[in-house]
């Protein structure tokens, strides 16, 4: 992605060239699970405006699955988060990551 | 309903918003540097600058708003819960970290760190000032309708004690203040909410037999208030309303589960049968007259999608394009909201940005699972106010007992606080960093500009107070809306496209940021929605094809942001 060269180099603060490629590097991880991310919560709302009758069926112990993906909505983003959070440190600390 | 005013709640509220002044004034009694008061020398520790992310962000909208729109309408008000967090996937991953690299103060110097032009900064700051106007607007009334019940006071008190507190909180210590009343309220909002919830699983689902015959209220044109045809006093009320039927076949003849798990809870609340009341107004000569009458509904029927969102179920497509702009913009939103971004620079580098927004998910993800119980709570307690959604998380507490309901009240009250006065933050820096000092190009020293973003608070702390009294009969819940679909509209184009685009300009900016706001703004002023609750007239006489612009108005920021640049030319990037 040309955008991420340009980012890098921006946001770096002219550190030297391998500070620019890991921070370019955590932006593409960044934008890689933006994009999981717009797909589970587009999907859900096309499912609510286009399938709603899937939504009765309960997968979860019962529970619907309205319910269940919406809570998997909010736990996803957390897993996401967290994720980024440690593939971001494993990329930035230099003595973890040999790239 | 009338309700008697709880002088716990009262001791309650005044000691949390005294230690909070008290603690204000003990953070600001040092003198303070501009880095200081508007970005907390850009020092907090990232852990809690992600709690006060979500005591910044949790508003009255968010607590008592959802609480109440899921114990009346069953499963819609959770998807503002789901759309709510999912914004803060933008920010993470798209705006947090390079906004952090590039901003001082306010969010404009981020859009404008590239080009220092006059005009981003007039019209970037101007469109922080409509956003937190929309937002503070809502927060000042909510204040004023809470304490009207809940410490007995009137509706103008309310305004004028959160409007005065939240100045002095500003005005003291600025950022630092305003971080740790949010990260206060931030933890104890969770905290209590996760409280009341497990105390709804123990108590677990009961089947209550309340009386099913519809009830009336009337209100008269002398403003005198009638309750099935006689006057209105604290023995002849409304009955509370909020009715379990009957719970699944296989607990038998049994009228409580006893307590359960929290999927358990939603399984077995899917297959009872629930009692919500609808309500039916009418006028004839007497006043008017609003009817709530029984409707029995199947649980799985509530949690599902369509009870408050009707257009769900009509097949029109503008009804469906309607719920999807809503979303999109709930998406769109947070990452754009001037009072959410400026909280970027209280922290010492990009990690830590990143650090406090996966610990602002966190704390807001785990609210915003805790509201589905409330709600769902609050619908089968039997405690509801059938005149007030906004009543339902209070008056769930108030089924358990007098003390947890003091408890939630004054946190619903202080929630105000905490959000008002991020509002109020925002407001100052983009009227005494954005306007006097880099728009107009007035000189001053540092401590020139610490008591100019003090002057501002002060007007803006005086204008929030008259906007909650004049606004006080409007029905407003629907202005945070706005401010989430014009901040989406304005300020996202620009900011994702100047981070992500090289070929951006400043005129393209400039475009994006006035068009954006004014198409948005303009739609909305012209919307069904608006027509019928803002002006009261007819929804078809409204021009708009739905009422939520974030759809169409999101999209043309970044067309109008790509088309203007292209015809204008390329300045020399500033090196860094």
């Amino acid at each position: 992605m040309a955008a991420d060269s340009e980012r890098g180099s921006g946001v770096a603060g002219g550190s030297g060239a391998p500070e620019n490629g890991r921070a370019a590097r955590v932006t593409r991880i960044g934008f890689g699970l933006f994009w999981v991310y717009v797909v589970l919560y587009f999907g859900f709302i096309a499912l609510v405006l286009f399938r709603p009758e899937w939504l009765a069926a309960r997968p979860l112990g019962g529970v619907n699955l309205a319910i269940a993906s919406g809570l998997g909505l909010i736990v996803a983003a957390l897993a996401l988060a967290v994720v980024y959070m440690v593939a971001a440190r494993l990329v930035e600390s230099p003595g973890r990551d040999r790239r | 309903m009338l309700y008697e005013s709880s002088p716990v709640a009262i001791a309650i509220f005044a000691s949390f918003v005294l230690s909070v002044i008290g603690l204000s004034f003990w953070l600001g009694r040092k003198g303070q540097s501009a880095k200081g008061y508007y970005a907390a020398h850009g020092e907090i520790h990232w852990f809690i600058n992600g709690i006060a992310f979500a005591g910044d962000y949790l508003s009255a909208a968010s607590f008592l708003g959802i609480c109440g729109m899921i114990a009346f309408h069953g499963y819609d008000g959770f998807l503002y819960s789901i759309g709510f967090l999912a914004g803060w996937i933008v920010a993470l991953f798209v705006i947090a970290e390079p906004i952090k690299s590039l901003g001082k103060f306010t969010f404009a110097d981020a859009l404008d760190a590239k080009f220092n032009s006059r005009g981003i900064k007039l019209a970037v700051a101007i469109s922080t000032l409509v956003v937190s106007v929309f937002y503070l607007i809502p927060q000042m009334v909510g204040a004023g309708d809470l304490i009207v019940p809940l410490l007995g006071l009137p509706h103008a008190a309310g305004v004028i004690l959160v409007g005065v507190s939240v100045t002095l909180i500003v005005v003291t210590a600025g950022m630092v203040s305003t971080t740790w009343v949010q990260f206060i309220k931030g933890s104890l909002l969770v905290f209590f909410c996760g409280i009341l919830t497990s105390m709804i699983l123990n108590r677990g689902l009961t089947e209550n037999t309340g009386s099913l015959e519809p009830q009336t209220r009337t209100v008269r044109h002398d403003g005198s208030v009638l309750v099935d045809g006689r006057p209105q006093t604290r023995e002849h009320d409304l009955r509370p309303v909020g009715t379990l039927k009957s719970l699944p076949e296989r607990y038998g003849d049994a009228t409580t589960t006893g307590p359960l798990r929290p999927l358990e809870y939603l399984a077995a609340l899917e297959d009872s049968t629930v009692v919500i009341w609808a309500a039916k107004k009418t006028s004839d000569a007497d006043g008017t007259h609003t009817t709530y009458s029984p409707v029995e509904k199947r649980g799985g029927d509530l949690l599902r999608p369509g009870g408050y969102f009707k257009g769900l179920s009509t097949g029109k497509l503008a009804d469906k394009l309607d719920f999807a702009s809503l979303m999109l913009a709930l998406f769109c939103g947070t990452a754009s909201l001037p009072h959410i971004l400026i909280r970027y620079y209280t922290v010492k580098d990009q990690a830590a940005a990143r650090k406090s927004t996966v610990v602002g998910i966190a704390a807001i993800g785990a609210f915003y699972v805790l509201t589905l119980f409330l709600g769902l709570g609050a619908m089968t307690s039997g405690a509801l106010d059938p005149t007030s959604t906004n009543m339902a998380a209070p008056l769930l507490a108030k089924s358990f007992n007098e003390t947890l309901f003091a408890i939630i009240s004054a946190i619903a009250f202080t929630t105000v606080l905490g959000t008002v006065s991020g509002l109020i933050m925002a407001g100052s820096g983009a009227v005494a960093h954005d306007l006097v000092e880099n728009v107009l190009g007035v000189q001053m020293t540092d401590a020139e500009k610490v008591r100019c973003g003090r002057i501002a608070a002060v007007g803006l702390g005086i204008v929030a107070m008259a906007l909650g009294i004049l606004f006080r009969s409007f029905n407003v819940s629907f202005l945070v809306g706005w401010a989430f679909n014009i901040a989406a509209s304005a300020n996202l184009p620009a900011l994702v496209m100047l981070l992500f685009w090289p070929r951006t300009t400043r005129q393209g900016i400039i475009a994006a940021v006035t068009v954006g706001m004014v198409a948005s703004l303009g739609w909305i002023l012209l919307s069904a929605d608006t027509f019928e609750k803002v002006y009261g007239l007819s929804r078809e006489a409204s021009p708009m094809p739905f009422s939520q612009p974030g759809l169409v108005t999101i999209p043309l920021g970044f067309l109008v942001l790509v088309v203007v640049s292209l015809l204008s030319r390329p300045e020399p990037r500033r090196v860094q």
